[in-house]
């Protein structure tokens, strides 16, 4: 048999990012030294992307299981029972370097990979998220990646028709050199038409769908598992771009496809492209597959095996079909003008071969591919506990209103209209609720089936403490899930971390998992599908740790679905989750502590209690149901007197405080303890005994009114409009498409 | 009630949503057309619908303009039928001729997704406006990326005299009530013959109750009355 060509050597294991270990490893398996397009397949196969070869060991404790469970990490997307006979189908995912090498193109293909995760499964995609983390906002190259950031996602997203309708910007000097793009999809299908990507039926045909193969992105899964450094903008040729047209058809052939009853299985070429496709469908059958390459529509003459291996061209999918079915999917593609062609078939040899011009170019045995990927158990160093700062030596003496002014114009808390303007917001006509508030909803089309989606992740308190700052990040999700009406249902997580050879970082991600998966199984949100995205470091510098985490969750009528709006005057406010004679509140590592207190310390966050977190959220869902309540807000970042002012800003409703001036501490107004809800209640008499049923500490502040002022006390009184041009002016101010 | 059909073209991605919200109106499906197809019924009302179709590529609309369908939509305007481009059908329908003017860059360089206020105007010169109310308000949500409406200053006086300038983004006094730059606040121009309508704004994104709103459903339902 020849096996094209020349032998490799360890130099060339080296550049692809294999270690000479690996190296070792891959010719002890093989029995002989692999070719470069086996050492390619390896390199991709094995790399930190598609292998997760040093968290694996870690990600195997986090909670996936639970009745609402159909299928949890392991295919293309999460799948969940949402009732009525249909599923979500949902995932995150990473696109950071190559997002910081050409933000717009990064972004955008971003986009593009999570829709076809989600839609290669058989669900029509209905919802995109995001979770972007930027440099400091005065850094020199900041205003470009969010201005090329931005209008890639939306240039996607837009295009394809799917609306943008949730996520997080946050800003922090640790993302200067490396800035995070994580793009959530949520689908829907029916639970019983889920389409996986385990290959069967010895003979059946490989088909190829969608856009040519050309030489973009080649190794981008190897990129994407290395630390960066300043020459690293060299690698431009290694972004992918997108074709959100493309996508769109690809997207609308594809679920005619799966609705013509022509599939076997279906993978889409994400990360390591043609060659992750074939060997994990293959693989996972327990089967094998030949592929003639000399089929694979290419966009250019002469690329090389290798090259189509480790293309990573965008709007491509691998499918097999029904062995009858042939005919039937091209006049699909024909209908949709894209390519279709019969690249291969599957066999039961348990091999991967490869031909090109009538020769085998590869000949890979599928099984040290998959599972012989090294799995590390890498050192790991906790890191170590902070205490908290006390108050006495963060509290300024100014005026409520003062601090709460500055903080509202702050990059922390000011208004991200500037980005989520740029994103529709409204195509398919089911959002409910979009962007801006909690979480967001959407309508399950034709049904009154509301499905809320959100995004959450506070690295500061992460960096401070990875253990508790993963469980704020679940507890987020979920309190923000719980403002809408909606039950949390289930999580997706995108693990975001430096380099994972450090043992500093491997304990950031040891801790973060733990406290996640805690979390997880307390709030019985299993963690149905995600991504890691290691060596998130340049120049060795690493970034704050950001285990974001995506999460879904059902309201049964979108009738009953809340706002954070305030909507009337004459309402009572309350906090839920805090007693009545509560004073003082956390400001150690606050937005208050960073913004008012110039305190950039890294000190220790608020603690999560999980047990008061569940209650609280239970108690929340009953007052929304029960219609005790007209708006509720999540208190988190800038704490209670900055929700207040959220409320009251979206409603355009004035708000008088009741409690005693010397009640009003700063520590009460802007810290930040967990597991706090405020609401607005019609019906205090019944919002006070359900607290008392469900054991649920209120607190009465204030009441609304009708001449939107913020009234904090006799002398301290500020107009909505006031405060909504500090927290609307900052973002498109620093954007440059407001005067200062 | 009238009969209706929407033209689908590769890209169009507000397909679905118009025709849920003609069925929400009048509780009958429209007629669906692929446009590669080359015949078509009669119809009272064709709608071109929202989208990207053909990715946007060349110029918004300008591929479209020129599918096998297209022949067939210029056949019944030519009969005096009444059609409604939203969106990219707005701009496919200045591409093939049928409307005057063009749909250029939106001035902020930026897409933009938000509500608008409308005013609604000459709706006695206009048959197809003919059941709303002169000078009605309405609020809708825009979302596009080429909506700067432009014409020259000859088209524009020939289409002011003639109360083609149908449909205008209203001065409310907020800096950005106009989403787009578009030139006298055109956010809607009508045919010659009244009959033919292109509109940024999506009114089947305000059609529902859970939409936050029903002025949509208000201009679609009397179009599709006019129609009749």
């Amino acid at each position: 048999m020849t096996i094209g060509a020349e032998y490799t050597t360890v130099d060339q294991a080296r550049e692809m990012g294999l270690s000479a270990d690996e190296f070792d490893r891959i010719c002890e398996r093989l029995g002989r030294i692999p070719n470069l397009t086996e050492l390619g397949i390896f390199s991709a196969m094995w790399s930190e992307h598609c292998s997760y070869k040093s968290s694996r060991r870690w990600l195997k404790t986090l909670p996936t299981s639970g009745e609402q469970v159909i299928h949890g990490p392991g295919e293309n997307a999460g799948v969940v029972d949402i009732g009525d006979g249909m599923a979500a189908v949902f995932k995150i995912e990473s696109h950071n370097h190559p997002s910081f090498i050409e933000p717009y193109q990064g972004a955008a293909t971003g986009v593009g990979g999570i829709l076809r995760d989600v839609f290669t499964m058989g669900a029509r995609p209905v919802a995109l998220l995001n979770a972007l983390r930027f440099g400091a906002p005065d850094h020199a190259l900041t205003r470009h990646l969010v201005s090329g950031v931005v209008s890639g996602i939306g240039g996607y997203g837009n295009c394809v028709g799917i609306p943008t309708i949730g996520g997080e910007t946050h800003f922090d000097a640790s993302y200067n050199q490396n800035i995070l793009v994580n793009a959530m999809a949520v689908g829907l299908a029916k639970a019983d038409r889920i389409f996986l990507s385990a290959a069967s039926g010895v003979g059946n045909p490989v088909i190829y769908i969608g856009a040519k193969t050309g030489r973009d992105g080649i190794h981008g899964a190897t990129m994407a598992s290395a630390e960066f450094s300043e020459e690293d903008m060299s690698k431009r040729p290694t972004v992918q771009v997108g074709d959100p047209f493309a996508g769109k058809l690809l997207m609308e052939a594809s679920l005619e496809l799966m609705a013509s009853d022509a599939v076997v299985s279906i993978q889409d070429m994400g990360a390591a492209g043609l060659t992750s496709s074939s060997v994990e469908m293959s693989s996972k059958g327990g089967l094998g597959m030949e592929i003639n390459l000399d089929q694979v529509p290419v966009r250019e003459k002469g690329m090389t095996p290798y090259e189509i291996m480790l293309s990573e061209s965008q709007e491509r999918m691998l499918v097999v079909l029904k062995p009858d079915a042939t005919e039937r999917a091209q006049a699909i593609f024909d209908k949709w003008d894209l390519d279709f062609a019969v690249i291969g078939k599957v066999t039961d040899t348990g091999y991967l071969v490869l031909t090109a011009q009538d020769v085998i170019v590869a000949d890979l045995p599928l099984d040290p591919l998959v599972n012989d990927a090294p799995e590390y158990d890498r050192p790991h160093e906790a890191t170590p506990t902070l205490s908290p700062i006390d108050n006495l030596s963060l509290v300024q003496d100014m005026p409520l209103s003062h601090a709460l002014k500055a903080m509202l114009g702050s990059h922390f808390l000011a208004s991200r209209r500037w980005v989520y303007e740029q994103y529709d917001r409204h195509v398919m006509a089911d959002t409910v609720i979009e962007s801006g508030g909690d979480a967001a909803l959407v309508r399950v089309h034709g049904t009154n089936r509301g499905l809320a989606v959100t995004t959450d992740c506070t690295q500061r308190y992460v960096l401070a403490d990875p253990y508790q700052g993963a469980m704020q990040a679940v507890a987020e999700a979920y309190r923000n899930i719980t403002a809408t009406g909606a039950k949390p249902l289930a999580t997706t997580n995108n693990l975001n971390f430096g380099n994972p050879e450090k043992s500093a970082i491997m304990g950031q991600i040891v801790g973060s998992i733990k406290g996640m998966g805690a979390a997880c199984s307390a709030l019985n949100v299993p963690v149905v599908s995600g991504n890691v995205s290691l060596y998130n470091e340049t120049d060795g510098q690493a970034i704050a740790p950001a285990p974001v985490i995506g999460m879904i969750g059902v309201i049964p009528n979108i009738k009953d679905a809340i706002t954070i709006a305030l909507k009337q005057a004459g309402e009572t406010l309350y906090i839920i989750g805090q007693s009545q004679d509560a004073a003082d509140g956390w400001l150690s590592n606050s937005v208050y502590a960073h913004v008012i207190a110039y305190n950039d310390t890294a000190s220790a966050p608020p603690p999560v209690d999980l047990g008061s977190e569940q209650k609280h959220g239970e108690y929340i869902r009953h007052l929304i149901t029960h219609h005790l309540v007209s708006a509720v807000h999540d208190i988190g970042d800038g704490g209670a007197l900055s929700a207040l002012v959220e409320m009251a800003m979206a409603g355009n409703i004035g708000v008088n405080l009741t409690l005693e001036a010397d009640q009003m501490t700063h520590g009460w107004a802007f810290g930040e303890d967990q597991g706090r809800y405020l609401v607005a209640s019609t019906d205090p008499t019944a919002l006070e005994a359900a607290a008392a049923r469900y054991d649920v500490n209120i607190q009465k502040i204030a009441m609304t009114s009708d001449d939107r002022q913020l009234k904090l006390g006799s002398n301290d009184i500020i107009s909505i409009e006031e405060l909504n041009s500090v927290y609307e002016n900052w973002l498109p101010e620093l954007m440059g498409s407001k005067d200062k | 009630m009238a009969n209706v059909a929407v033209i689908s073209f590769p890209g169009s991605n507000c397909d679905r949503d118009i025709m849920t919200a003609v069925k929400y109106i009048t509780g009958t499906e429209p007629a669906q057309y692929w446009h590669k197809e080359t015949s078509m019924d009669k119809h009272d009302l064709v709608i071109l619908p929202g989208g990207f179709s053909f990715g946007d590529y060349l110029r918004c609309g300008a591929i479209a303009a020129r599918s096998p369908i297209m022949d067939e939509v210029m056949e019944h305007v030519w009969r005096g039928g009444y059609v409604l481009g939203i969106c990219n059908g707005f701009q496919i329908l200045t591409e093939a001729g049928i409307l005057p003017g063009t749909l250029m860059r939106n001035k902020q360089l930026q897409f933009v997704c938000r509500d608008v206020m409308l005013t609604i105007q000459h709706t006695e010169s206009n048959a197809i406006l003919a059941e709303c109310k002169e000078q009605m308000q309405l609020q809708i949500p825009v979302a596009h990326n080429e909506g700067n409406y432009f014409a020259d200053p000859d088209t524009l006086k020939k289409m002011a005299d003639k109360g083609q300038i149908a449909v205008t983004y209203t001065n409310t006094g907020a800096e950005n009530y106009n989403p787009n730059g578009a030139i006298n606040d055109i956010a809607g121009v009508t045919s010659e013959n009244g009959r033919v309508l292109g509109l940024m704004p999506h009114p089947e994104r305000k059609a529902e109750d859970i939409h936050g709103g029903n002025d949509g459903r208000l201009l679609l339902a009397s179009i599709i009355e006019a129609a009749s």
